[in-house]
């Protein structure tokens, strides 16, 4: 079958548009572009986003996020809770039950056999499983029949819904991957380029780093759905043209993550053909600030905690990093709509993002001058502030991205503002977020004074997310440099209430104790949190039923994706 | 010659042996770590046993020997199972790549057509415009044609790909909505409708890449001309009442391919390399696309394999343009 | 010197070349419009003296106006004071690259050429680099010397040697192998058998005999190599191995410009006429040069 660009099947998905959302298959062709190209369709072998979002039209998970954060069954009919009894009252295990005539798209039924077969493969020896933290604390899955499945944990679980959860973790098929387990999960290319899965659609055609072609799932449970008889997922190139194929030419209906200035979206969307979808999860750009002396002459100790900062050490130089910069501007220039000004690491969900913080949404370079003059650091004769020798003299290093570099041009001026004299540096994405030990350049040993760069946590619960900052997570040689507390952040009180949040049920105390593990972190200054980023995905005009969820594989509703008709 | 031809392709072997060892250790040594594209959301313990999976714990020797008899043994084996049928290869282990666990000859394999199609045809096409501008340039030195021709190609050659590309997309794609901007790697040509739409989705790229290889090769042509024009034997040959095409396009021609040839010989590699930008703009996920992405995600295997492949062409196609020197001037003699 | 056919010239060699240049009008324009680019880029923060890093985020992309002349960029730094900073480096780089990819190359072709026993080994370390995936090179190369350099010469002379070393050694290969094709085709002729009848020394045969006469592939591969370096040093950049992210140069300003064409279409126009100018001018210069050394030519 020969494949049109849309400029051609334009004409042709005119002519079905009428019949639209009628029934399965009747609406053509969906052309996605990701400007990222997925390197398999196995989630459970590679991290990465991009191959969680493509294999999401074909595997699918017992319970998933929507759009809200909200978690809604998916896989089963109802979610399981302590209060319908689905979850022990002592929070060691949870059951699921499977919906009733779930087909696999081979035409074979899905069995709870396959679900505990998914446990069995992510956690087998020797399998490098990238979601294993999923299955973090299983002791055993049990199958009393072929509908239900039975999870149970090695101790209490207060948060029980990671395993089967969320696009990272679906179920795969038992008698696809049977062969596959541990060391032999890579030799099953056939199985890791084309699984088979219950979701709306199955893979034709798989071309790594490049292309997929999908068709509707004939055994989709729905049998009015999806309306899109095939999908091309095209992916490579950078995100610019990927939201030119879709905003301005009109050959793609679906760009994935337009992290472009906002003035280029808005030209963009003038052409006419298209239109951004936006949605806020927990993804915080963010300074980080060193604690420990990254010089050079200390050798094998740099940048461990036996050496503290020679500056930044000083709660008072950190304070004022933090107030002379404008939020406001920097959501303006960087992000537009897509982005909102923080206070907080952790700005979502709403029951866990703080007030306490909210003073440095306003720019205040007066104060920032005069809490450095009463601390002691006086201005040079070259307007950098010094102090006992010390000069207010920083590196700041970032990963290469063109709205990182204007951050860090517009930020080093307003430091300058304060007397701070900073020297920028901006490394390659692949070395800076790599963790090779034998690079000076990686985020994690942070041979710099401070660093800038996002994260955000999976799902809605925090407590790993937050758990980063304990004393126990700080990089150092011994442990080959691998850890998340890049400012080398440690307080026994900060750990004692990491330790609480791991014993707490109650959801409202949890957000409680994360609330107050945010405040210390910020009150501290030693995470300079900087802009709330939204995810900007754009859709052709004539696509319809696009759900943007930042919870979740953006594609998960994919299978109510259709043709507008009045097109 | 035959005795050189056999003795150079004697020495090439131990020659690529010693590249492909220093490929292997530069990628040893290089920072870089197939996790890098992991979300940090993925705690680091479990990055470790994923390095672990994929064999990173080695020693450096034992991958290396394992890497090149999975080349030079396993890899022919593959291939002549696919070709005669044969049943060498059956349970072996390829050389696999870490970013997507498959073999890496298949994936090589999959990228060829998009690149024979775009990057070798803008070569070609590049070599085709580039000599006749070269030759006629040098003939006619510093007349109107010579002015133009050295202007646009020396623009054209100072303008990155990376913006002539977006340009080009920018006219013809966006303002005109003439051409399609994103390259469909699925299609496949089965009639002239096909071969149509073929055609068009091909034209931006190739032009932006030929305009590259024409502004080259025409100013060494060009170059190589001018030498050669005002040498006695030119004179001698006129003498001679030789038509003037005769001199200049049989004799003058010949001897001034020299250089040429070289920049030529070059540039053949560099199309199975591909065309790293450009490819990447337009979306033809050739070669050159496959290496840069193996690059960013540190999938050494993929890396090391493409480039000891780049490696045999270079060292091929070098020992083939010595060779061309003798058959343009029998005085260059061989040992 | 011991050739006794040039002792006898009452004028040296390079005094009739500038004669010859003096007259060729394409280089004359070249190297004018080389000198004024040159002025404009050194002598000219003098005159226009705002700084090419102050950002004015109230003057966001602006277009040209009496304080802004060529318009302000996406952080309302003044896009004139840019491409003049940036000029400074991007000339200095490509020419320092240039030359050292020139020469490294021009010298290993000739030897490799004119010396048969080490054209074998030459040619082998010529493949070697030509197979040596550049990324991961100039990733070795800064992490093994960028901390080296910066602290023997400071951070800015070190990356500036660091980027033109990186440039100069991953790109003289094309020209070692065109030159010595020459060379290899050049040993042949009458007048270098009549040189060597006569007795000249190796070193007298290559400077005045070889080199002269494999002037023409040289000056191309320089005009070529201009532009080349121009451009990789802003790729380089990019990968974080060059000059820090808020040292403006040509190339990054036309790199950070390709996505605003649309919008802004001055903006990738400043910096492309400026690279092309610099090559243009560097081609025609040495398009003279050749035609000076040709004695064939010189005193039509």
């Amino acid at each position: 079958m020969t494949l049109k660009f849309s400029l051609f099947s334009a004409a042709v998905v005119s002519v079905l548009a009428p019949m639209a959302w009628a029934e399965r298959g009747t609406d053509g062709q969906v052309n996605i572009i990701y400007w990222q190209a997925p390197s398999l369709l196995n989630p459970y072998l590679s991290g990465g986003i991009k191959e969680q979002e493509a294999a999401s039209l074909i595997l699918e998970p017992l319970a998933r996020y929507n759009e809200t954060g909200t978690m809604v069954p998916w896989l089963v009919d109802t979610l399981p809770t302590v209060e319908n009894g689905g979850v022990s009252g002592d929070l060691t295990s949870i059951t699921w039950q499977l919906s009733e005539g779930l087909m696999w798209s081979d035409g074979s039924p899905l069995t709870s056999a396959d679900v505990k077969f998914t446990w069995e493969y992510c956690t087998a020896e020797g399998g490098g499983c990238a979601q294993i933290e999923k299955y973090g604390g299983v002791a055993s899955v049990e199958t009393p029949d072929a509908r239900t499945v039975v999870v149970n944990f090695d101790g209490p679980k207060p948060f029980p819904y990671t395993a089967f959860v969320g696009a990272q973790a679906p179920i795969i098929q038992a008698a696809q991957f049977a062969d596959c387990l541990g060391p032999k999960a890579p030799e099953c290319t056939d199985a890791n380029f084309r699984p088979i899965g219950t979701g709306p659609f199955v893979v034709t055609d798989f071309r790594p780093n490049d292309v997929i072609q999908y068709e509707a799932n004939p055994y989709y449970r729905d049998p009015a759905k999806p309306a899109f008889a095939k999908v091309l997922f095209k992916g490579g190139g950078k995100a610019d043209d990927a939201g030119r194929a879709v905003l301005e030419t009109g050959e793609f209906d679906y760009a994935w993550n337009l992290q472009l200035a906002p003035e280029v979206i808005a030209s963009m969307q003038a052409a006419g053909h298209g239109k951004t979808v936006l949605g806020f999860g927990t993804l915080v750009e963010r300074i980080m600030i060193n604690l420990s002396d990254p010089s050079a002459e200390l050798g094998e100790e740099r940048a461990t905690r036996a050496h503290p900062h020679p500056v930044l050490s000083h709660k008072a130089v950190r304070q004022a990093l933090s107030m002379a910069i404008d939020r406001a501007s920097l959501v303006d220039i960087g992000y537009g709509a897509a982005g909102r000004m923080t206070c907080n690491v952790l700005p979502a969900p709403p029951e866990y993002a703080s007030s306490a913080n909210d003073a440095c949404m306003t720019r205040d370079v007066a104060g920032a001058n005069a809490l450095l003059e009463q601390a002691g650091w006086i201005k040079g004769a070259d307007g950098i502030r010094a102090k006992d020798g010390m000069r207010l003299s920083l590196l700041f290093q970032s990963s290469t991205n063109a709205v990182r570099q204007d951050f860090q041009a517009i930020i080093k001026q307003w430091w300058s503002e304060i007397g701070v004299e900073t020297e920028l540096r901006n490394i390659s994405a692949n070395v800076f977020f790599g963790s090779d030990p034998g690079s000076p350049d990686t985020f994690q040993k942070f041979f710099a004074d401070v660093e800038m760069y996002a994260n955000n946590f999976d799902g809605t619960d925090p407590e790993a997310y937050m758990a980063g900052w304990s004393c126990a997570q700080i990089p150092a040689p011994e442990n080959q440099w691998q850890g998340n507390n890049m400012p080398r952040f440690c307080s026994e009180d900060y750990d004692a209430l990491v330790a609480e949040m791991q014993q707490t049920s109650d959801l409202g105390k949890r957000a409680e104790l994360a609330k107050a593990m945010n405040d210390m972190l910020m009150q501290e200054f030693v995470i300079l949190p900087l802009v709330d980023r939204g995810r900007v995905s754009a859709h052709a005009n004539s696509l319809g039923g696009v759900i943007l969820n930042t919870w979740d594989s953006e594609l998960w509703n994919i299978a109510d994706w259709h043709r507008n008709k009045s097109n | 010659m035959l005795t050189y031809t056999i003795r150079r392709l004697l020495l090439a072997i131990p020659t690529l042996l010693f590249i492909a060892l220093v490929i292997f250790l530069l990628l040893e040594l290089a920072p870089g770590d197939p996790m890098a594209q992991v979300p940090l959301t993925v705690p680091s313990e479990v990055k470790e046993q994923m390095r672990d999976a994929l064999g990173l714990g080695e020693p450096t020797h034992i991958r290396f020997g394992k890497w090149m008899w999975q080349f030079f043994v396993i890899e022919p084996m593959v291939w002549s199972d696919a070709t005669f049928g044969t049943d060498y290869a059956t349970g072996k282990q390829r050389v696999i790549s870490w970013q997507t666990r498959s073999a890496v000859m298949d994936i090589v394999v999959q990228r060829l057509p998009q690149t024979l199609w775009v990057v070798a045809l803008s070569y070609v096409v590049g070599i085709l415009i580039a000599l006749p501008i070269g030759i006629y340039s040098a003939y006619r030195q510093y007349s109107v044609f010579d002015q133009v021709g050295t202007f646009v190609t020396m623009v054209g050659y100072s303008v990155p790909p990376f913006f002539s590309g977006v340009l080009v997309i920018v006219i013809f794609s966006v303002h005109l909505g003439w051409l399609p901007s994103i390259y469909d790697t699925t299609h496949r040509v089965v009639d002239w409708d096909s071969f149509v739409i073929q055609l068009r989705q091909m034209v931006m790229p190739v032009m932006v890449l030929a305009l590259q290889t024409t502004a080259q090769i025409s100013r060494f042509m060009r170059a190589s001309m001018l030498d050669n024009l005002n040498q006695d034997y030119v004179r001698t040959a006129r003498a001679k009442g030789l038509r003037e095409s005769t001199v200049v396009m049989v004799h003058v021609l010949r001897n001034s391919m020299i250089p040429v040839v070289s920049v030529i010989a070059l540039g053949v590699p560099q199309i199975f390399g591909g065309a790293i930008i450009t490819e990447q703009i337009f979306k033809v996920n050739g070669l050159g696309q496959l290496l840069i992405t193996a690059i960013q995600a540190n999938d050494v295997p993929m890396v090391q394999t493409v480039t000891f492949m780049l490696a045999i062409l270079i060292v091929t196609f070098n020992i083939i343009a010595d060779l061309l020197y003798g058959v343009l001037d029998p005085r260059i003699r061989y040992e | 010197m011991s050739d006794p056919l040039f002792k006898a010239a009452p004028r040296s060699q390079w005094r009739d070349v500038w004669d010859q240049l003096k007259r060729h009008r394409g280089a004359m324009a070249g190297a004018a419009v080389f000198i004024f680019i040159l002025g404009l880029v050194f002598l000219g923060p003098s005159l226009w003296s705002i700084d090419p890093a102050y950002i004015d985020i109230r003057a966001r992309n602006q277009g040209p106006s009496l304080t802004h002349p060529f318009g302000t960029d996406q952080l309302g730094r003044d896009t004139l004071a840019r491409m003049m900073a940036g000029g400074q480096t991007s000339i200095a780089v490509g020419l320092s690259a240039m030359l050292l990819s020139l020469g490294l190359g021009s010298f290993i072709g000739v030897i490799a050429g004119y010396f048969r026993r080490l054209d074998g080994p030459l040619m082998r370390l010529t493949d070697l680099f030509l197979s040596l995936p550049l990324l991961p090179l100039l990733l070795v190369m800064v992490m093994l010397f960028r901390e080296a350099l910066s602290q023997r010469f400071g951070p800015e002379t070190g990356i500036f040697i660091l980027i033109v070393c990186a440039i100069g050694l991953t790109s003289w290969m094309p020209t070692a192998r065109i030159v010595r094709s020459d060379v290899l085709a050049l040993k042949e002729r009458e007048f270098i058998l009549a040189a060597r009848s006569v007795g000249t020394t190796n070193t007298a045969m290559i400077t005045r005999h070889i080199l002269p006469n494999v002037m023409s592939p040289i000056v191309v591969s320089a005009a070529l190599g201009i532009a080349n370096a121009i451009i990789t040093e802003s790729a380089l950049s990019f990968l974080g191995l060059g000059f820090p992210p808020d040292f403006p140069t040509w190339g990054r300003l036309l790199n950070d410009a390709t996505v605003y064409v649309q919008d802004y279409p001055e903006r990738v126009f400043w910096p492309g006429l400026a690279i092309s100018l610099t090559v243009l001018s560097i081609n025609y210069l040495g398009d003279g040069l050749r035609d000076a050394l040709d004695p064939r030519i010189r005193g039509r």
